[in-house]
């Protein structure tokens, strides 16, 4: 061992530099933070102000500026976990795929008979034949609307599928198209909150999918869930409806195919409307806040081509009818069809003041969530409970590493001064691979650092215990040292594979705080193995180079 | 001659299995107590386990937990509990209190109009009262929580007891395992016995104990291994001790110096991760305890198939290299 090749001495004294180098942006954690703010939010807006500049230049641009993330629990902010309501959306499609039957059967009346839809679990259509020895030919009929789908999985296999059951026709979403709902629906919720929670521009916010049909938000500096979910808005669903009926009862029942929803201003006064939206807000192409002929806040909208098609055709079949605005579940406004609307565009008005009618237009705008989105899990952590966790945690990881140290130089002497040099290395590293791969510091994480100062020094221990055993067997100070190396090899690969391995599964079961304990405990293990095997022996054979003892003691 | 401080003197010959009925009893007296006190007490479980929301507050006025409750029972929120939290660490105007509120229906978490609603009613009670941290699960999430902890507490003990069944034999594993899964119901009794907030942090403090309880266990197997192959004369019981022995100055000194750092921690890293680091060193302790007395018993009870390892019969003179020998045939 104590020819360690020259080349291996600078690569080992080379990562030792690089992990100091890496981690030293954390040591002026403010001043480099502001400094990648300003140098992004140039970089975003295509010129530099004074500040940005001057926030720029209090780094030196040479020198890296990764920093360790602090997790919510450190920084403070809001931390949602929703669930999206895919089955809504099967709904919907149902919905929607009613009408076009009913049309296509419609057309062969005279052998079918009439065809009513009938009550049916969420995410099938169950449609009622009048002649069910022609179910054979309804079949066939309802067979046409079925579409191929088309993706690496699902290859050969169709949106629908159709049984029968006596006289009813049971259309129901087939498993690979329920997939591609799902698939599509969260994918398209992710953009939307994304979307909005960028347009507050806070730092780093994480919006990513967790399991099937989760979305989990974390937006650091926000003050409470309650504002991020306002952000986010629970829907913004604008639909445009039919008015079957107006009354005061709540409960009164709406027939099938139909829906009561409450009146937003008119307090006491239910609608009920046709639960088939004559168009959506999906066809919206622009939303603005503006003033109606009476100087009220409203919000003007218009439709894309297809939307202001079907609009028109429904206004002009409707002349003289109620029409309801549906936000959310309840009735804006219901005005009657005065004349036909061809243009596409219209506008929304009701009780709403300036600032209302400003974020419904910035809802609108943005486009709305494809589903309602149930949220399971809220957290919120004020800035100041994060500052006092950090100070805490430093001031006990500082006083730890003091104690460490303390014992090993009065246990081993000059060995344990090695050990500590290299647990100071060791920490040097440990922020340092934190910061390059941008992993999450959080308050778990901060114990699971102290837990690695107590713990890392363990492969030193193994080594110097080794050390002093054979040194009772007296072989020579430099035979002593090789075989105690290399004798506790074994154990300190065990040791520290199996706990590896606890790692390994707590990444897989955590949640942000656990996962951030998971990942600075593998990471401080494997920095902690090279420093006191690899930086320890390197100190070791330089002391040993200079000053040749003949006898040694540990 | 420099001076060392050494906690354990060089040469020990602790006869540590002469003992091991009384050392066994006690460790199966810990378990079946254990066991009792979970079936009587329960866990403490926090609201990542039953749903709920918690609420901590930070006013500049002493904390009234009578009033604070009072503030609270207009609002019929259901089962409310308010403690008060004490840590050296707090400023003197710095009053936290942590309320507990279950779970309010059957899947979201709690409206925000109704923290709200609690903030404005505690507010008028005490006007520097904020908020500093609030959390709250729906009983949707929870419930999967607790698989998945339970989950992960199993993975843990399979994965540690088949690693060490790969590298070392099945003997090994098994006391491996029986000491992993002692550890893991004292410290669950501990919790009940206390009544200790137990939530998601306390398993990862769980398997962060399991860690540390099988890397001490691995070091004792390793010598105990080479040990075996070393002395082919001597017995068993014998080599046992001579391998605790020899490693215990090690074992001590990790001990310390890891219970160093998490007392420093303990004590100065603040009330929030109390819980999580109290469950830590308890688990130190215990872990340190189970590789001594409950692994090593197992595998001296069970007993080990001697004559395989041909490989390294040089003994002393050859170099041991005793993770290579070869896994011995399963009898």
């Amino acid at each position: 061992m104590f020819q360690i090749p020259t080349w291996r001495r600078f690569v080992i004294i080379g990562l030792c530099v690089l992990g100091i180098v890496l981690s030293m942006p954390n040591l002026f954690y403010e001043r480099v933070e502001q400094h990648n703010d300003a140098l992004q939010a140039s970089e975003r807006a295509g010129m530099v102000t004074q500040e940005q500049a001057d926030a720029i230049s209090r780094w030196p641009s040479f020198l890296p500026s990764g920093l360790v993330n602090l997790g919510l629990d450190l920084r403070g902010g809001a931390h949602l976990l929703a669930e999206v309501q895919v089955a809504d959306v099967y709904r919907a499609r149902m919905n929607a795929l009613w009408p076009e039957l009913r049309d296509a059967l419609a057309l062969e009346r005279e052998t079918l008979g009439g065809v009513r839809r009938v009550s049916a679990p969420q995410d099938e259509l169950h449609v009622e034949i009048e002649n069910p020895d022609q179910m054979a030919r309804a079949l066939e009929i309802a067979r046409r609307k079925t579409t191929p789908i088309v993706s690496l999985t699902g290859m050969n296999q169709d949106d629908l599928a159709f049984t029968v059951d006596g006289n009813t026709l049971i259309v129901r979403l087939t498993d690979a198209e329920k997939r591609l709902i799902a698939d599509r629906t969260i994918q398209q919720s992710l953009e939307i909150v994304r979307r909005r929670v960028d347009e507050v521009g806070t730092r780093e916010p994480t919006i990513m999918r967790q399991g099937s049909d989760r979305i989990l938000i974390q937006v650091p500096g926000i003050g409470s869930a309650d504002e991020l979910k306002a952000l986010i808005g629970t829907t913004a669903q604008l639909t445009f409806h039919q008015v079957v009926g107006r009354g005061t009862d709540p409960n009164v029942a709406p027939g099938l195919g139909n829906i009561v929803l409450p009146s937003i201003d008119e307090t006491g006064i239910y609608y009920t409307l046709d639960e088939v939206p004559v168009v959506t807000g999906e066809e919206l192409t622009d939303a603005r806040p503006g003033f109606d002929r009476m100087g009220a806040p409203a919000v003007d909208f218009r439709f894309n081509p297809s939307g202001a098609r079907k609009f028109g055709a429904y206004t002009t079949a409707n002349q003289g009818q109620l029409f309801a605005i549906v936000l959310d579940n309840e009735v804006i406004s219901a005005p009657q069809i005065r004349e036909p609307i061809t243009t596409g565009s219209g506008s929304i008005s009701g009780a709403m003041n300036a600032e209302q009618s400003n974020r419904l237009a910035v809802l609108l705008r943005a486009g709305a969530l494809p589903a309602e989105m149930e949220f399971l899990e809220e957290r919120t952590v004020g800035p100041e409970l994060g500052q006092d966790s950090i100070d805490a945690g430093m001031l006990a990881g500082s006083v730890g590493f003091v104690l460490v140290v303390a014992f090993m130089i009065l246990c081993y002497g000059l060995f344990g001064l090695f050990a500590s040099i290299a647990l100071s290395l060791n920490m040097a590293m440990l922020f340092g691979i934190l910061s390059l791969i941008g992993a999450t510091l959080t308050l778990p994480g901060i114990a699971g650092i102290v837990l690695t100062i107590g713990m890392a020094v363990d492969a030193n221990v193994l080594v110097y215990e080794r050390i002093r055993e054979e040194l009772r067997t007296s072989k020579g100070v430099v035979r002593a040292i090789e075989r105690g190396y290399e004798n506790a090899m074994s154990a300190i690969v065990d040791a520290n594979v199996t706990t590896l391995i606890i790692a390994a599964i707590l990444f897989m079961l955590g949640s942000g705080p656990v996962k951030g304990f998971a990942v600075t405990l593998a990471i401080g293990l494997i920095t902690s193995v090279f420093t006191a095997l690899m930086v320890t022996r390197l100190m070791i054979v330089f002391w040993f180079e200079r000053t040749r003892p003949k006898t040694l003691e540990v | 001659m420099a001076w060392r401080l050494k906690l354990v003197p060089d040469d020990t010959r602790i006869d540590f299995l002469k003992y091991q009925r009384y050392t066994f009893g006690f460790s199966a007296f810990l378990v079946v107590a254990s066991v009792l006190i979970l079936f009587i007490n329960g866990l403490n479980f926090g609201i990542d386990f039953r749903g709920g929301t918690t609420i901590r507050t930070e006013a500049s006025q002493p904390v009234d937990v009578g009033a604070y409750r009072q503030a609270l029972t207009p609002l019929d929120l259901g089962d409310v509990a308010v403690t008060e939290v004490f840590d050296p660490g707090f400023r003197a105007d710095q009053n936290v209190a942590q309320i507990r509120i279950q779970a309010q229906d059957d899947t979201e978490a709690m409206s925000p109009a109704l923290i709200n609603e609690a903030l404005l009613a505690l507010q008028e009670h005490d006007p520097s009262l904020r908020f500093a941290q609030v959390e709250s699960v729906g009983p949707k999430v929870s419930g999967e929580l607790v698989w998945t902890a339970v989950l992960a507490v199993m993975a843990s003990l399979a994965a540690m007891s088949i690693y060490i069944w790969l590298r070392f034999e099945w003997q090994y594993a098994i006391g491996a395992f029986v000491s992993l899964a002692h550890d893991v119901i004292v410290t669950l009794g501990v919790f009940s016995l206390f009544q200790i907030r137990f939530d998601l942090t306390t398993i990862a403090a769980l398997l962060t104990i399991l860690g540390y309880s099988i890397n001490d266990t691995v070091v004792v197997f390793d010598r105990l291994r080479e040990n075996l192959i070393k002395f082919k004369s001597r017995t068993l019981y014998d080599l046992i001790n001579l391998s605790v022995n020899e490693t215990l100055s090690r074992t001590v000194m990790t001990s310390g110096t890891t219970l160093l750092a998490l007392i420093a921690l303990l004590v100065l890293g603040g009330d929030v991760i109390r819980g999580f680091v109290f469950a830590i060193t308890f688990g130190i302790f215990i872990g340190t305890y189970s590789s001594i007395y409950v692994a090593k018993n197992f595998v001296y009870w069970i007993g080990i198939n001697r004559d395989t390892p041909k490989l390294s019969e040089g003994g002393e003179k050859k170099k041991t290299r005793s993770g290579e020998t070869p896994f011995s045939e399963m009898p």
